[in-house]
C-alpha cells in the first residue's frame, strides 16, 4: 500500500504503520543542511572513504567511484570533508545560502 | 443449570477471569493491593492450566513495553497494576494506545505519593485520564469480573487499550458472593483474536512506531481521536450482547432511582453501593434523591450523563481524587462541562472525598443529600467545591 501524498487523517493506515520498506528514501530530509558538502570530480580519487563514513548514505556511486552527493538527503555534517585525505581535499563545505 | 455462585475477592475474580481468557502474554510487576492479580495468575501459568508466555519484568514501565511489543507481535496481552505502578508505565501508556493495541489491564485504584499510602482513590487512573486508554470502573466484584471479561472484546473490536479498575482493598481485597461463566461460555464470548496488525507477519512487511512530523502527526492523533468516539458505540453493542448471553445488564451509566428524582449524585466505584443504601433509606422517609453511577469514564459517555441529569435540579458530584487545579475533582469539571448543553440545567456542586482511603460511609453521603436538599430549596450553594471527611 502506497500512501498517499498529504493524505486525509481516515486515508491512513492504523496506528503510523509505514506499510512497505525502504522508505527513507523518499523522505527528503537534505532541506535540515545548513552546509554543504561541494565534490571537486577533478582532484577526487574514488578512495570511497567518504562513502564509508558518511551518516546518511548520501555519497552516490557507480562501479566503485563516487559520482556525487545525494543533496536530498546528505544533512551537511561534513564528514566527508574531513575523512577525505588531506593531500586530495576534494570536498569542501560552504554556507547554504 | 441453576446459578453457581462463589466467595472470591476482587483480586481473585481477576485473577481467575484472566485464567479463562488466557492471554498469549502477561508481563507484569507486582504493587499492592493488584499484586495477587498477576501472583494468583503466575500460579495458572506455573500449574500449566493456561498457555500463556508469562514475562516477569524489573518494572512496570518494562512491563508495559513488553506488553507493547508482544501486542505488536499479534499476541493478545494482559497485565496488572496499581498506583505508582501505573505512574511508572505512563509513557508507555500513550504509546500503546498510539499503535492501537488492545492490551487489556485491571487496574486497582490507589492513591499516589505523597504522602505515600496504600490504600484507595482514584488519582492513579483519573491521571491517566487523558493516555488513550478505555477506562471502566467497577462498583463491586461481580461488575469488575463481568467488566473485564467484556473489555477483552471491547479492546480488541475498538482496537484500543482497556483498563477495568476496582477499589483497592474495598473491592480488591473483598470478599463477595459472585457468579463465574464457566470457562468455555467466555472462551466462546471473547472468541479468537485477529490482530489489526502482527510484526510476525513477514509476507506483509511495515514499520510500527515511525517518527512522525508536522505533516501526518496530526492526522494519525485525529484518527485515534476517531477511534475513542467509536468505542462509545462498540461498548454498548459488547454490553448488550454480555447481557443477553449472561443475564447481567450493563450500560455506560447506571441510574439508580433518578428518573423522578430532584437532587442526585454522581458517583464512580464501590461508593455507587454505599449510596443506594442512603438512596433506600431516604426514599423510604419521601426524599426524591437519585444516583447516577459512571461506569465507563472513557470514552467519556456526555450524552448518556446529560440525557440522565437533564431533570435533576441539584446535583453533587463526588470525586474520589482531586485535580490539584484549584477547581476540585476531574469528574466535576467533566460532567460540569458536559451539562453547559442544557438550557435549563441543574446546579452542580463537587464533593472530593475519600482520599487516601479515607472511609466514605452511609452518614457522610446522606450528609450530601442534606446539603443538596438545602440547595434545592433556597437555590444558593455556599461553596462550588467542598471536601467529605476531612477534618477541617
Ligand atoms: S556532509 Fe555529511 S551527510 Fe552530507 S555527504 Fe558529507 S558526510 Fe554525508
Ligand atoms: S574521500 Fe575524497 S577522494 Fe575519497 S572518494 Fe571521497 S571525495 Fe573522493
Amino acid at each position: 500500500m502506497k500512501i498517499k501524498h498529504e493524505a486525509i487523517w481516515r486515508e491512513l493506515p492504523i496506528a503510523g504503520l509505514i506499510p512497505e520498506g525502504g522508505t527513507a528514501q523518499e523522505y527528503k530530509t537534505g532541506d535540515w543542511r545548513s552546509r554543504r558538502p561541494i565534490w571537486d570530480k577533478e582532484k577526487c580519487k574514488s578512495c570511497l572513504f567518504c562513502w564509508v563514513y558518511c551518516p546518511d548514505s548520501s555519497v552516490l556511486i557507480q562501479d566503485k567511484k563516487m559520482i556525487g552527493i545525494d543533496y536530498d538527503h546528505c544533512k551537511g555534517c561534513g564528514i566527508c570533508s574531513q575523512i577525505c585525505p588531506p593531500k586530495i581535499g576534494a570536498i569542501s563545505m560552504v554556507d547554504e545560502g | 443449570m441453576g446459578k453457581k455462585f462463589v466467595a472470591k475477592t476482587g483480586n481473585e475474580t481477576m485473577a481467575e477471569a484472566m485464567r479463562q481468557i488466557n492471554p498469549d502474554v502477561v508481563a507484569a510487576y507486582p504493587i499492592t493491593p493488584a499484586t495477587e492479580i498477576v501472583q494468583i495468575f503466575a500460579q495458572f501459568v506455573a500449574d500449566g492450566v493456561v498457555n500463556t508466555e508469562f514475562v516477569a519484568t524489573e518494572s512496570e514501565h518494562s512491563a508495559m513495553s513488553a506488553c507493547i511489543g508482544a501486542a505488536a507481535a499479534g499476541a493478545r496481552v494482559m497485565t496488572s497494576t496499581s498506583s505508582q505502578g501505573l505512574a511508572l508505565m505512563w509513557e508507555m501508556l500513550y504509546i500503546a494506545a498510539g499503535l492501537r493495541l488492545p492490551i487489556v489491564m485491571p487496574e486497582v485504584n490507589r492513591t499516589l505519593s505523597s504522602p505515600i499510602n496504600i490504600h484507595c482513590d482514584h488519582s492513579d487512573t483519573m491521571g491517566a485520564r487523558d493516555v488513550g486508554w478505555i477506562q471502566i470502573f467497577s462498583e463491586n466484584v461481580q461488575e469488575a469480573y463481568d467488566n473485564l471479561i467484556q473489555a477483552v472484546v471491547i479492546a480488541e473490536e475498538a482496537k484500543l487499550p482497556i483498563m477495568v479498575t476496582t477499589d483497592g482493598f474495598i473491592i480488591s481485597h473483598g470478599m463477595e458472593s459472585m457468579e463465574m461463566i464457566p470457562d468455555k461460555e467466555v472462551t466462546d464470548f471473547i472468541g479468537e483474536y485477529k490482530p489489526a496488525y502482527s510484526v510476525l507477519d513477514v509476507d506483509n512487511p511495515f514499520t510500527v512506531g515511525a517518527i512522525d512530523f508536522t505533516d501526518y502527526y496530526f492526522e494519525h492523533k485525529r484518527a485515534q481521536i476517531e477511534a475513542m468516539s467509536e468505542a462509545k458505540k462498540i461498548i454498548p453493542q459488547v454490553q448488550q450482547r454480555f447481557g443477553e448471553r449472561f443475564g447481567r445488564k450493563y450500560a455506560a451509566i447506571e441510574e439508580y432511582r433518578l428518573s423522578d428524582a430532584e437532587v442526585a449524585i454522581l458517583v464512580l466505584g464501590s461508593t455507587a453501593g454505599t449510596a443506594k443504601v442512603v438512596i433506600d433509606e431516604l426514599r423510604e422517609k419521601g426524599h426524591p434523591v437519585g444516583m447516577l453511577k459512571l461506569r465507563v469514564f472513557r470514552p467519556f459517555p456526555f450524552e448518556e450523563i446529560v440525557r440522565a441529569l437533564s431533570s435533576v435540579k441539584v446535583l453533587a458530584v463526588l470525586d474520589r481524587s482531586d485535580g490539584v487545579a484549584g477547581i476540585g475533582g476531574p469528574v466535576f469539571s467533566e460532567v460540569r462541562s458536559a451539562m453547559y448543553e442544557l438550557d435549563i440545567r441543574p446546579r452542580i456542586v463537587n464533593y472530593v472525598y475519600g482520599l487516601g482511603g479515607r472511609n466514605i460511609d452511609l452518614a457522610l453521603i446522606q450528609s450530601v443529600f442534606t446539603d443538596l436538599e438545602k440547595i434545592a430549596k433556597t437555590g444558593k450553594a455556599e461553596k462550588m467545591v467542598s471536601y467529605l471527611g476531612v477534618r477541617e
